[in-house]
């Protein structure tokens, strides 16, 4: 026991260190910035912990534990620092199973100036380094519904989604919409058949998805995100996006967000003005990514479980 | 009845999926880093016996099933019936049909306590205990010497049922068998 224990602290250790080196050697400064904070997301999809500031000299308030560094190190880009890493804890309220654990470590990391073909690039090396070179798949979410789902996910009707989603995994599906089935045909078709390739870059998200990845058009006229994940062996570890840096439309996207959760019967979040107010002062251009990084160390130790890798996961609290 | 939540969802749950009571297996949830959550349900379904796969929209709920799980002790069969006992002193007995007894009809034994589920107060599932001894009725003759390593053979017992056994098991003999694998575990 007593040997499995440290072996896992010290691969965990060593792929930290080595991180941290690949980040120095390339002029990627690291940083931290608050986990708890008076704003947090409004994705529709990620539920916030939230708790109570009492006392002080400040008045009462809600704070967020954070569902990732994002908004902190944007605003730190838009002060100018530079390109920008951090490893730290996020926290997803509501997430727990084989590869998810309410705290998590992320590794994310900002590149100013650099489109996603050269962050792509730049991850690819990164876990080249942490887990050994492999083969990379390149593939867009479409050409990869087509040929593993059987449809287009821009074309296909409703209809046609949901009857896929019924036929595969005997959901009601009809409550679901098209991201509902997009995620669905997702999850229990495309990712157990990327189980079988060792590295996908998947890219060109639907527009729908984008969350804060700008919007472009594809080669056949569709509205997609410029966003792309990284799959290892069909889980998947890391989500990148060339950022949007218009105020504007990222004041919207919080807006639609804080809809789309009273819709939902969930309740609002405060949405980051901060943020907002960076954005007007100016987000340089730049690509950013997030990488899990306890499911890097579960595929690094070949665990099944994050529970394996975590020294005191949920399930043994 | 009761409604289950999603996040309320586990191995033994009891519930209602198309007029069937089911049984939870296995509670996976999935979620893509942006993207919906649900919930995949593997079940049994008690009627039929049959294992199965469903998925739900994260927050759905199922409506409980109106089933329990007790301790019954098997009495005798009148070859329509198989007759138990509640083991809690009321002495009360309830019948299980050929269909509510399925494949636990191998492992058989009088005296012996199951579990059996019952759905609005009607047996609909009778599991045997992980291990049960049962004697061998009819076998091969033994092979003297032959005490652990090499080959099998079928061994018949009263209950009908066919395990294989090491080849110096004897007829007569006390075997330890695991129910859920139909498997000979040892001598007894």
């Amino acid at each position: 026991m007593l040997a499995v224990l440290n072996a896992k602290l010290k691969k965990r250790a060593e792929l930290l260190a080595a991180a941290r080196l690949f980040f120095a050697c390339r002029g990627v400064l690291e940083v931290n910035t608050p986990v708890l904070a008076p704003a947090g997301s409004t994705d529709p999809l990620l539920d916030s912990f939230t708790t109570q500031l009492e006392g002080g000299s400040v008045a009462s308030q809600t704070l967020y534990l954070q569902t990732s560094p994002e908004f902190y190190m944007k605003r730190l880009l838009a002060e100018g620092s530079g390109a920008i890493y951090q490893l730290g804890p996020c926290f997803r309220n509501g997430e727990l199973s084989q590869r998810h654990n309410p705290e998590f470590l992320m590794l994310e990391w900002y590149r100013p100036d650099w489109d996603l073909a050269q962050l792509e690039a730049e991850c690819c090396t990164l876990v080249d380094e942490l887990l050994g070179e492999a083969p990379y798949a390149r593939m867009t979410y479409k050409q990869a519904f087509i040929d593993f789902v059987g449809l287009d996910p821009f074309a296909a009707s409703l209809a046609d989604l949901r009857n896929a989603c019924q036929a595969c995994s005997a959901i009601d599906a009809d409550q679901l919409d098209r991201d509902g089935c997009l995620d669905l045909l997702l999850s229990h078709q495309l990712e157990p058949a990327l189980k079988g390739l060792e590295r996908v870059i998947l890219y060109e998200f639907p527009a729908s998805q984008a969350a804060l990845a700008q919007i472009h058009q594809d080669a056949s006229g569709n509205q997609v995100a410029s966003r792309f994940e990284l799959y290892v062996k069909g889980l998947e570890l890391a989500n990148a996006y060339q950022e949007l840096t218009l105020a504007s439309e990222q004041a919207k996207r919080f807006a639609a967000g804080n809809a789309q959760r009273r819709a939902l019967g969930k309740p609002e979040v405060i949405a980051d003005t901060q943020l907002i107010a960076a954005l007007e002062q100016g987000l340089p251009d730049c690509s950013g990514i997030a990488l899990g990084f306890d499911r890097l160390i579960m595929l690094a130790l070949g665990a099944t479980c994050l529970d394996e890798v975590q020294t005191f996961s949920a399930y043994r609290w | 009845m009761a409604n289950y939540a999603t996040n309320e969802f586990k191995g033994g749950l009891k519930f209602m999926l198309d007029s069937d009571p089911c049984s939870m297996i296995d509670i996976e949830h999935i979620k893509p880093g942006k993207g919906q959550a649900f919930t995949r349900v593997k079940y049994r379904n008690l009627n039929s016996g049959r294992v199965g796969e469903k998925t739900f929209k994260s927050g759905d709920n199922v409506e409980a099933a109106d089933v329990m799980d007790i301790d019954m002790e098997f009495l005798y069969t009148d070859g329509e019936f198989w007759h138990f006992m509640k083991t809690d002193g009321s002495f009360e007995q309830l019948g299980a049909d050929a269909k509510a007894l399925g494949e636990t009809s191998k492992w058989l034994k009088e005296q012996e306590v199951y579990l059996v589920t019952l759905y609005n107060g009607a047996p609909i599932t009778v599991t045997a205990p992980n291990f049960i001894v049962l004697p061998v009725a009819e076998t091969d003759p033994g092979l003297k010497g032959d005490t652990a390593q090499g080959g099998s053979k079928p061994a018949i017992l009263p209950t009908g049922a066919s395990v294989r056994v090491p080849l110096f098991v004897n007829e007569g003999d006390l075997l330890k068998i695991d129910t859920r694998t139909g498997e000979y575990v040892s001598r007894a």
